[in-house]
């Protein structure tokens, strides 16, 4: 996957050299900012649900057994917001978008969509891969939020239906408010603006790159995924190495 | 862009030595053609010849091993040469946006292009589609089309565009006779109305010999001959005269 790095990066600098005439593409961005929120609020919604009750679940009865357990609002508060609700969104949205933009892109490649936009003298990085890399970067982050705030309160229903935990929502909630700052969600939101780049250009840079019939979008697909995920997660130590220079 | 007079006449296209090898096989092994402004020029021969691969490279989807081609003089690969142009090309398989409706694919460069407004673009659309037999077909997806009505959409798609140059690559291949005849005529009624210059991949002898200024014969990638029909029907090379003139006849496949 690695020799193809220089080909994204091509592709991501030509994408945000075109990034002016996204009001011109603002139909485009709209249409596909439906499409992310429709295949994938709900999901991400249940998912963060689970995610916030099983961290309170796995550390809860711990520290309740140190007596800590009023510290559990911000445990689940934190994890959630710098590094669970960015990694998680950004995993389900790889496969549920990243896959639908490499096959989408990929079938246009195959079906010489393509090739018929470049005769009409249409650019495809400005047709296809602009609104998609605008409508991700922007909705991934709406997700996150959507994610840290459902994720939290999962932890807090944990918390106070446990009976090894049994912390009350009040208390619950204003540990977390006296734990997490600002800077913290706004740390997990630069995080997965991040991953939503590398996403978008992974995945229509895929799609682009596909030949073959329907084999060949399978393939499409499948590297879209997987490479945009090797990525996230490395990208996600690196992002947080750097991040921390910021925090006090 | 090339601002949006409708009146414009045809492009020249000149083709030198162009060569073109896919894994290895040779596909385009030096062709040399002269499309004059303004005229219908048919490119025939046998399935597999390269046809496709030659009108790929004249509006620039390949890149030549060797040889140039010029539009107007200008070498293609230049910088901006084709921004210059309006082309237009109907792809063998029609190559229609499937994501998009029927209105939208044919009113795609407009509408991309800002050329015209949205009042405009509808009425052109329409009127397009009515060319081709098609009206009132705008909000239907490509998906539930027949393949020769796509065909048609194509066509209606590159004659939206006005171009100079347009292209068709077997535009009759999967019509019936009577819509054959409808787009051999519009072909012809492009060139009077707009003087365009038509290049024509096309197996089909009467569409050919109907419409053609000059006929170019190619096998294997090389050009067998290059004449007007006239001067194409007289040459004795003997493939020249089966493609020409083979008829099915039952006895024999019997
Ligand atoms: N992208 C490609 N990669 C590899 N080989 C190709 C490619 N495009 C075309 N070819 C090969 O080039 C040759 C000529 O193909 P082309 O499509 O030009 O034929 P054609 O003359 O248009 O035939 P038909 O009348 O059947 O459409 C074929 O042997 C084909 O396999
Ligand atoms: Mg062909």
């Amino acid at each position: 996957m690695f020799q193809n790095i220089g080909e994204i990066l091509i592709l991501f600098w030509r994408t945000l050299m075109a990034l002016p005439q996204t009001l011109q593409h603002r139909r485009k961005v709209i249409d596909q900012l439906f499409e992310i929120g429709a295949a994938s609020l709900l999901m991400a919604c249940i998912l963060s649900l689970f995610i916030g009750g099983v961290i309170a679940l796995q550390s809860g009865p711990v520290l309740a057994e140190r007596g800590l357990s009023s510290y559990i609002g911000g445990l689940v508060g934190l994890s959630m917001c710098k590094e669970l609700a960015p990694v998680m969104m950004a995993v389900l949205i790889a496969g549920r978008i990243g896959s639908a933009m490499a096959a989408e892109i990929g079938s246009m490649r195959v079906y010489q969509e393509i090739d018929a936009l470049r005769t009409m003298n249409i650019d495809p990085i400005r047709y296809l891969v602009l609104p998609r890399l605008v409508a991700i970067s922007v909705s991934l982050p709406v997700l996150v939020v959507f994610s840290i705030l459902v994720g939290w309160f999962g932890g807090a229903i944990v918390s106070m239906t446990n009976q090894q935990i049994a912390v009350p929502l009040q208390s619950y909630f204003s540990n977390l408010s006296e734990m997490v700052e600002l800077d913290d969600v706004a740390n997990g939101l630069i995080k997965s603006f991040v991953f939503a780049v590398v996403i978008g250009i992974v995945s229509c840079h895929q799609g682009l790159q596909t030949i073959g019939g329907p084999r060949g979008i399978g393939r499409s697909v499948t590297k879209a995924v997987v490479n945009s995920i090797v990525l996230i997660l490395i990208l996600d130590y690196f992002v947080t190495r750097f991040l921390l220079y910021f925090e006090k | 862009m090339n601002g949006s007079t409708a009146h414009q006449s045809g492009v020249a296209v000149q083709v030198r030595g162009l060569q073109k090898s896919f894994n290895g096989h040779l596909v385009l092994q030096g062709i040399d053609l002269d499309v004059a402004p303004g005229e219908i020029f048919v490119i025939m021969g046998p399935s597999g010849s390269g046809k496709s691969v030659l009108l790929k490279h004249i509006i620039g989807l390949e890149t030549p091993d060797a040889g140039d081609i010029q539009i107007n003089g200008q070498p293609i690969q230049a910088e901006g040469v084709m921004d210059q142009y309006r082309l237009a090309m109907v792809f063998q398989s029609g190559a229609l946006l499937n994501s998009l409706t029927v209105g939208e694919n044919v009113g795609l460069y407009l509408r991309e292009h800002r050329l015209k407004p949205e009042k405009e673009i509808a009425r052109i659309v329409g009127e397009k589609l009515e060319l081709v037999g098609l009206k009132g077909l705008e909000s239907r997806m490509p998906s539930d089309l027949s393949g020769g009505m796509k065909k048609r959409v194509a066509i209606a798609r590159a004659l939206a565009i006005e171009p100079q140059l347009i292209l068709y690559d077997e535009p009759t291949s999967e019509l019936d006779p009577l819509m054959a005849v409808t787009i051999a005529e519009e072909i012809l009624n492009l060139k009077s109305r707009i003087h365009v210059t038509s290049i024509v991949v096309s197996h089909d002898r009467d569409l050919a010999l109907g419409v053609a200024d000059h006929i170019a014969m190619i096998n294997q990638g090389k050009i067998l001959a290059i004449g007007t029909p006239e001067e194409i029907k007289k040459i004795s090379d003997p493939l020249i005269q089966k493609f020409l003139t083979v008829e099915f006849q039952k006895e024999k496949a019997l």
